[in-house]
Order: C-alpha cells, then sequence, then structure tokens
C-alpha cells in the first residue's frame, strides 16, 4: 500500500469541502494531479495544492492507496466522501460528513468528528478516538436512508440523533450519548457501552439498541418482555429486552409483528 | 431585433407536413418568416441536424406550493444535485445557482427546458387561493413562457352550480376565476373525491356522490364540458379522473371518457377535443390487487383512438426516484400508507387539497416494470400523435428531465429490450403487459406531432406555437441528431438531452449547448368575456365574507409583481 501526505500549509478562511479526499481519487494519480484536485470554499473551486502540500505517492487503485492528514482537520468537511477502498489516517480532529456514503475502506480519525460522521453509510469502517458529533451513522437531512453497513466505532462520546433512520451496519459508542437514538431505524445495530438520556429508539420499526450503562427516561412504547444472557462486543451480560416501538408501524413475519429490540444492561 | 437563418437541417414539422427533408427556417422580429424575408441573417449551419418547433409541456408541476413544499421537505432531492451560478464557474456564465433533481428551484426549471430545446410549459394545477404563489414562481423560472390551470373539480361554487345545473353561472364563475387568478384552462383533479376527502371519503367512481353536495363525479366533468365550450376557451376541460393508481382502475377512466360523447368543440382556436385527460398511464391499470397487476393500456387506447374530442397525455414511468404531488389529496395519503415515505397534506379552503409523497419507481419492482410499459404501450398504441402527448406528469412519474430517455424507449425497440431485461422481474413484467411485442418505433415525426403540433392544437395555440410556419412565434430548436444516420439507443438520448441552438420568440436561447439569455419569459392567460351576470358576482361577495380567510382584493392576481410580461388569450363569450 502506498501512502500520500497531506501537509496543511494554510487555513481557508471558510471550512474547506475536501470531498475529493479519497483513495479513489488520489488512485493512479501523480502528487502534481492530486495537488490540482478541486476544493471548495462555499462556491468557489480552488487546486487542492492551495491549503496542503502533497508528498508521497498514491497507489495504482484505492485499494492500495492510503492517506495521512497531517496537523489540524477541524475545518475539513467530507473528508472520505463516497470512498469504496483504501485508508484515510486523520491525524487530528475533522469537521462534519466524515466517511459520509462510504461503501469500503476504513477512516481512522485520532481526535474528533463533528455532526454527520458516517451519514449514509454502506460499508467500510470508520474509526474515532475521541468524540463524535450529532447524526453519527444518520440519514442526510431529509433522506430516510441513513447508514446502510459497515462499523462505526466512537471511543468516546456521540451527540444526539446518532443512527437516525438507520437500515444496517453497527455504531459502537464506548461512552455516553445524547438523545434520540435510532429514531425511524429499519435495522442495523447500535451499542452504547455507557448511558443514554431519552428518546432512545423512537419511532423505531426494527433493529437492535443495546445500552450497558443507564436510560434516564424509557420510551413509554417500549414492552418489556424478558430477561436474558447475551455476550455483546466481547462483554458478557443479563439484559433486560424492550420491544418498541409500539408507536409505530411494524412489518408481519410469519403472522408476528416484528419489533424493534431494546437491550438493557442489567 | 437580430435576423437568423437556420440553414439546410433536417426539418420535422406536422403544421407543415414535412418529414425530415433539408430546409432553411427564417426568423425576423420574433416569428418564423418567409427565408426570403430575411435580408442581412446571421447564419446558423445545421447541416446534418434536426431541427423541430421549440417543445410544449402540457402538463407539469412546476411552480407553486405544493412543488414549493416538495422543495422544502425534500433538502435530499439537491444533494449530490446542485451547480454554482452567476460565474462562479466557467460553464455557467449566465445561470444562477441550480438545485434539485425531481423538485429543481424555479432557475433550474426554465434552464432545463430549455437545454431539452422545450419553450413553453404549463403547470397543471394552481390552487386558486395560492395563485399569486404560484405567479411568483413562474416569473422566476427564465426563459419558457408559462401559463398555469386552476383546479376546479372539488371547487364549492362548481359544486353548488353544478348541482343545480346552472351552467351559465359555472361559465360565469370560471371566468371570474380565470381572470382572479390569471389562469389559462380548467383543471379538474379527482372530481369531487378530494372534497369527499374533507369528509374522509374518496369518489372511485364517476357514480360516487360527493358528501353535503350530493354531485357526481359524471355530472361535475359534463358540467365542466358544458361551461368550457360554452365560454371556448383555448384550452379544452383538462382532467385527471376519479380512481388514479388504484388496480383495475381502467374502467373508471373509460367511464370518465365517456363523459365527452355527444360534445362538440366550440371555440375560435381550432381546438378539436373536449376532453383532455392527463397522466392516462396512471389510469390504465388492470388486476385487482398489486399481485395480479396488469396492463390495460389496450383497451384505454382503442377508446381514444376511436373518438377524435379526446385527447390525452401520457404521464411515462421514467424508473427514477422522484416526489409525487397532487391536489388528489386522498390519492397521496394512500401512497404514503403504502411506501411509509414522509407525506405533507394540505386542505386548500372551498377549493381543493393537496398531498406530497416521496416515490422511488424501482426496476427491481414488478409493478414499477408494468407501470414503465404502460407508458410505452400507450404512446405506442396511439393512432394518432396530434392527440396523445409525452408528458411525465412531472414530477409525479419522472423528471421531465426523462424526455429524451422517454424518446430513445419510444424510437428504439432495442432500447425497450434492453431495459425489459435489466428489470429484475422482468417475466413478470412481460407477462403483466404487451410492450415486449411491440415493433413500432416512432419517427421524429411523430414525436414533434406529440410534444409540439399536437399539445400546441389541444392548448388551442397553435396559432402561437408548435410548428415551423410563417407567422408563428420563432420557438426553434436544432439538435445535434442525424436522422438518416443509425443511431444507438444512447446516441439518441445524448442528442435529445442538450440542445445545440434554441430561439424563443427570435432571441438566441443556447449556442453550442450552452444558455447565452435568459430570454424574455411571458405568462399565458385567459381573459374570457361574459355577460354581466349578479348572481355570481354576489356569490362571490358572500363566500369570501363568510367562508374565505382572506378577502377579494387579498386573493386577485394584479400587477407587474406577479405578472411582469402578461400575454392574455382573449376570449367573447358574451
Ligand atoms: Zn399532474
Amino acid at each position: 500500500m502506498n501512502t500520500v501526505t497531506l501537509t496543511p500549509k494554510k487555513q481557508s478562511d471558510l471550512y474547506l469541502e475536501v470531498n475529493n479526499i479519497t483513495p479513489d481519487m488520489f488512485a493512479g494519480k501523480s502528487t502534481e494531479q492530486i495537488a490540482a484536485l478541486p476544493v471548495y470554499v462555499g462556491n468557489t473551486e480552488h487546486p487542492l495544492g492551495e491549503f496542503f502540500t502533497v508528498t508521497g505517492a498514491a497507489g495504482a487503485s484505492a485499494a492500495e492507496t492510503r492517506i495521512v492528514i497531517k496537523g489540524d482537520s477541524s475545518r475539513l468537511k467530507y473528508i472520505g466522501m463516497k470512498m469504496t477502498a483504501g485508508e484515510i489516517e486523520v491525524e487530528g480532529s475533522a469537521d462534519q460528513y466524515v466517511g459520509g456514503w462510504m461503501a469500503g475502506g476504513k477512516i481512522h480519525v485520532q481526535g474528533n468528528v463533528q455532526a454527520f460522521a458516517g451519514v449514509g453509510m454502506r460499508g467500510g469502517e470508520l474509526l474515532v478516538d475521541g468524540n463524535a458529533g450529532d447524526y453519527l451513522g444518520a440519514a442526510y437531512r431529509g433522506d430516510w436512508r441513513g447508514m446502510q453497513g459497515g462499523k462505526i466505532y466512537i471511543k468516546g462520546n456521540a451527540g444526539s440523533d446518532l443512527g437516525y433512520f438507520m437500515n444496517g451496519g453497527t455504531i459502537v459508542v464506548d461512552g455516553d450519548v445524547d438523545v434520540f437514538v435510532g429514531t425511524h431505524a429499519e435495522g442495523g445495530t447500535i451499542i452504547i457501552k455507557g448511558n443514554a438520556k431519552s428518546k432512545v429508539g423512537g419511532q423505531m420499526v426494527q433493529g437492535e439498541i443495546y445500552v450497558f450503562g443507564t436510560i434516564d427516561v424509557m420510551l413509554p412504547g417500549y414492552i418489556y418482555r424478558q430477561e436474558l444472557e447475551k455476550e455483546v462486543e466481547g462483554m458478557k451480560g443479563k439484559f433486560a429486552l424492550f420491544e418498541g416501538d409500539t408507536a409505530e408501524r411494524h412489518p408481519k413475519r410469519k403472522g408476528q409483528l416484528q419489533y424493534a429490540k431494546l437491550y438493557l444492561k442489567q | 431585433m437580430t435576423e437568423f437563418l437556420i440553414k439546410n437541417g433536417f426539418v420535422f414539422d406536422p403544421t407543415l407536413k414535412i418529414k425530415g427533408d433539408v430546409a432553411d427556417v427564417a426568423i425576423k422580429n420574433g416569428k418564423i418568416v418567409e427565408t426570403d424575408a430575411v435580408k442581412k441573417p446571421k447564419v446558423i449551419d445545421a447541416s446534418g441536424k434536426t431541427v423541430m418547433a421549440g417543445g410544449l409541456e402540457i402538463h407539469a408541476h412546476i411552480a407553486g406550493p405544493k412543488v414549493n413544499v416538495g422543495r422544502i421537505y425534500r433538502p435530499e432531492d439537491k444533494l449530490f444535485n446542485a451547480t454554482a451560478g452567476l460565474k462562479a464557474t466557467p460553464t455557467h456564465m449566465n445561470t444562477r445557482m441550480e438545485g434539485g433533481f425531481s423538485i429543481p428551484t424555479t432557475y433550474k426549471t426554465g434552464y432545463n427546458y430549455a437545454r431539452l430545446g422545450y419553450t413553453t410549459a404549463m403547470e397543471a394545477a394552481m390552487p386558486p387561493l395560492f395563485a399569486r404563489h404560484v405567479h411568483e414562481e413562474m416569473r422566476d423560472t427564465p426563459i419558457i413562457d408559462e401559463g398555469a390551470y386552476p383546479v376546479f373539480g372539488n371547487n364549492w361554487f362548481v359544486l353548488e352550480y353544478i348541482k343545480n345545473r346552472e351552467i351559465n353561472n359555472t361559465a360565469a364563475y370560471i371566468a371570474w376565476l380565470l381572470e382572479a387568478t390569471k389562469g389559462f384552462a380548467i383543471k379538474s383533479v379527482n372530481p369531487g373525491g378530494t372534497e369527499a376527502w374533507g369528509w374522509g371519503l374518496n369518489c372511485l367512481q364517476v357514480t360516487d356522490p360527493v358528501p353535503y353536495f350530493d354531485v357526481t363525479p359524471q355530472e361535475i366533468t359534463t358540467g365542466l364540458i358544458e361551461a368550457n365550450e360554452l365560454l371556448g376557451l383555448p384550452h379544452s376541460l383538462h382532467i385527471h379522473g376519479n380512481n388514479l393508481g388504484n388496480p383495475g382502475n381502467y374502467t373508471t377512466t373509460l367511464d370518465t371518457l365517456k363523459a365527452a360523447e355527444g360534445h362538440k368543440a366550440k371555440n375560435k382556436f381550432h381546438r378539436e377535443q373536449v376532453l383532455h385527460h392527463t397522466h392516462i398511464q396512471f389510469h390504465s391499470y388492470g388486476g385487482d390487487k398489486w399481485a395480479n397487476f396488469e396492463s390495460k393500456a389496450r383497451p384505454i387506447m382503442d377508446y381514444v383512438n376511436k373518438h377524435k374530442n379526446i385527447t390525452v397525455d401520457v404521464g411515462f414511468v421514467t424508473l427514477d426516484e422522484t416526489t409525487t404531488m397532487t391536489a388528489d389529496g386522498p390519492f397521496e395519503h394512500h401512497l404514503t400508507e403504502l411506501n411509509h415515505l414522509k407525506w405533507a397534506n394540505v386542505d386548500v379552503e372551498l377549493e381543493t387539497a393537496a398531498g406530497v409523497v416521496p416515490y422511488v419507481y424501482s426496476p427491481d419492482i414488478f409493478v414499477c416494470g408494468v407501470q414503465w410499459a404502460i407508458g410505452l404501450e400507450i404512446a405506442l398504441l396511439s393512432k394518432d400523435p396530434m392527440r396523445c402527448f409525452i408528458t411525465t406528469d412531472h414530477p409525479n412519474a419522472g423528471p421531465f428531465t426523462r424526455y429524451p430517455r422517454i424518446l430513445k424507449w419510444l424510437m428504439s425497440q432495442k432500447a425497450r429490450d434492453e431495459q425489459i431485461k435489466a428489470f429484475k422481474n422482468s417475466d413478470k413484467v412481460v407477462n403483466g403487459s404487451e410492450i415486449a411485442s411491440f415493433d413500432r418505433e416512432l419517427t421524429l415525426y411523430e414525436v414533434a406531432a406529440m410534444t409540439r403540433a399536437g399539445p400546441a392544437k389541444a392548448l388551442g395555440l397553435s396559432h402561437m406555437y408548435g410548428g415551423l410556419k410563417p407567422g408563428l412565434d420563432a420557438d426553434v430548436a436544432v439538435y445535434n441528431f442525424n436522422p438518416e444516420k443509425e443511431n444507438s439507443p444512447d446516441e439518441i438520448e445524448k442528442a435529445f438531452s442538450t440542445v445545440q441552438y434554441l430561439f424563443k420568440t427570435g432571441e438566441k436561447i443556447i449556442k453550442d449547448g450552452e444558455i447565452v439569455s435568459n430570454g424574455n419569459k411571458r405568462t399565458l392567460w385567459v381573459h374570457a368575456k361574459v355577460e354581466e351576470n349578479p348572481q355570481v358576482m354576489r356569490d362571490i361577495e358572500e363566500k369570501f365574507v363568510k367562508y374565505y380567510t382572506v378577502t377579494k382584493g387579498n386573493y386577485e392576481v394584479h400587477g407587474k409583481h406577479f405578472i411582469p410580461n402578461p400575454l392574455a388569450i382573449e376570449v367573447d363569450a358574451t
């Protein structure tokens, strides 16, 4: 695997939109060609090389290309958008939409990520050492197609509206989450190792949520079913199973209504 | 004004009966003129290219509150579908920012019609109460001439007058409302059914009575046809019949069409039909549930072909993700129950309602495949392309920007076969339709009838639009398409996707595929003069005092703010 390193040389006045920083776009290109790729400041186009020094070499394909972004990326939006393979290492923190609509490959952010990380994600892996903002693995504004596949791992805490309209894949948060978890979800797995506040699984149709800590306020649309033994993310324990959200429609399979499952660790 | 001479193109024009002969088209003072009437024209070399009149959209939802609800509640429609404008990029020197796919911004709507070679479009459902909003959006849609059809089929005045068989009063009210809203024609959507839905009901058959008003859809349709012909309006009654979108609805559609029997067009505009049935694809369904859903395009088109006083537009399903929107409120509720996607709904006091639901016509779903087939079957079964028009009921069955793809399917059996093969359930689609057995491929002459001359005649605007006859408006499109060459399906689609040159009332709008001018758009409306009718005027005053939440003064559409460049079509019904 070849590595391309981007070292910032100038900060943009406005946030910089860098949806072209992906292994797919870099693959097979020279450093000069990479430096000529457009990035966006508002509605104006600039060459990537205006803001970054590009060193190293890209691989022949996305899968053979690794990108390292040095320094502070906290004003960069859309890192790794729609990437299908390869790797991105962000040494600092990143702004919104990291890994948005990504279909494969791996992104590692050593700092924090802002809202809409992994939005509409279809595959691959997004690992964040710090905290995540709101709408992690959610759907884009207005859309009903949230995270469809892949895995998101947050070592810190996550904001509100996590897994909004999620349909597949897995989100793991080591820390705590803010309000609204898995709203409108129709599939996928959400694992919260810390605490949740409220509106967990609201209008959720199908899918699974595990909460290892506490939920401040349970939604009234969830019904307690039973206690059971489960192994989740390498941890064994007793969970109380709730099904819901009974305020929402649910599909039938073999004459049985299929609910979303909320497991609360005992 | 500059003179132009478009030389040596392959010309297709039903009004002149030219079927691809190499000919010149001359433009002077905004009109088509004889080729020897231009002295020092700028010459456009159209050799090897196709020349037609500007396209004419007879039915699309492109301006007004429900379109805007779609824009507001579907930000995802603009995702990856927006371009900067105003010189931000070298290819957009003359255009503003554009956004949206199925519900484009007003500017993008105007630009995209122009890019397809279209020069006029009709907004198909104007809620009278929100006419001002409709006109503001049309004003902000550049290049194309536009008009809007106010909806009448669930309007309390109309229901009351028709219940009492007061056709003179119906006509007087229509004339007043066309002027008050600057409307172009009489639209009727799910007649009676939308009002019935206010009572939790619907009118699925033409004999289902409307609660309280106690009239039937059949009576409403007949009454509106009579009022239309009493006034002699340029367009006929424009109907979206009852029972849209349901398996087995083709019998309802035949019942709706029968309302035209015995009626004859009376107007000075050379219009021959008394009833235009819109997006008839949505109304040509067999079976009695989704599992045995099938095409009934044949019985519908057998009937249409035999009855010269009817015109239709198709409403082709384009197999895209789109946004449905209609004044058929109960239908949109039905749809959201089916696909569980977001639903917006508005009741418009005394007049109508509207609903909006996103929809994905997936090639993996059998029903969508059959819907696709039905649209094509309707066009290919049509014996008179001057009475069957190309539409997608934009954005309901798909965005109008797919017209080039529809042309590909209509003009190439190979293109249809490729699509049939690509369906996940192609066997079921073939079983539920006749499309696989069709070998008809439309000619460009027939396409010109279905997109230009036909709609112009049906709208009563053949004195202005739809052809290249000297005296008509100089709306001319030049496509990079050589009809004498063997063209692959994708070459057909590409050639009709971006016009090489476009002229609108004599002004050059597009040059080498780039928009060079925003033109001089006009708003068409119909000014129908009727005898004084004190009863109707009193009824109008009374309804505003008793029921409307706005005053009449805040209802009517006046002045340059709403219509900076009006074009009134005068009708004298006194
Ligand atoms: Zn329509």
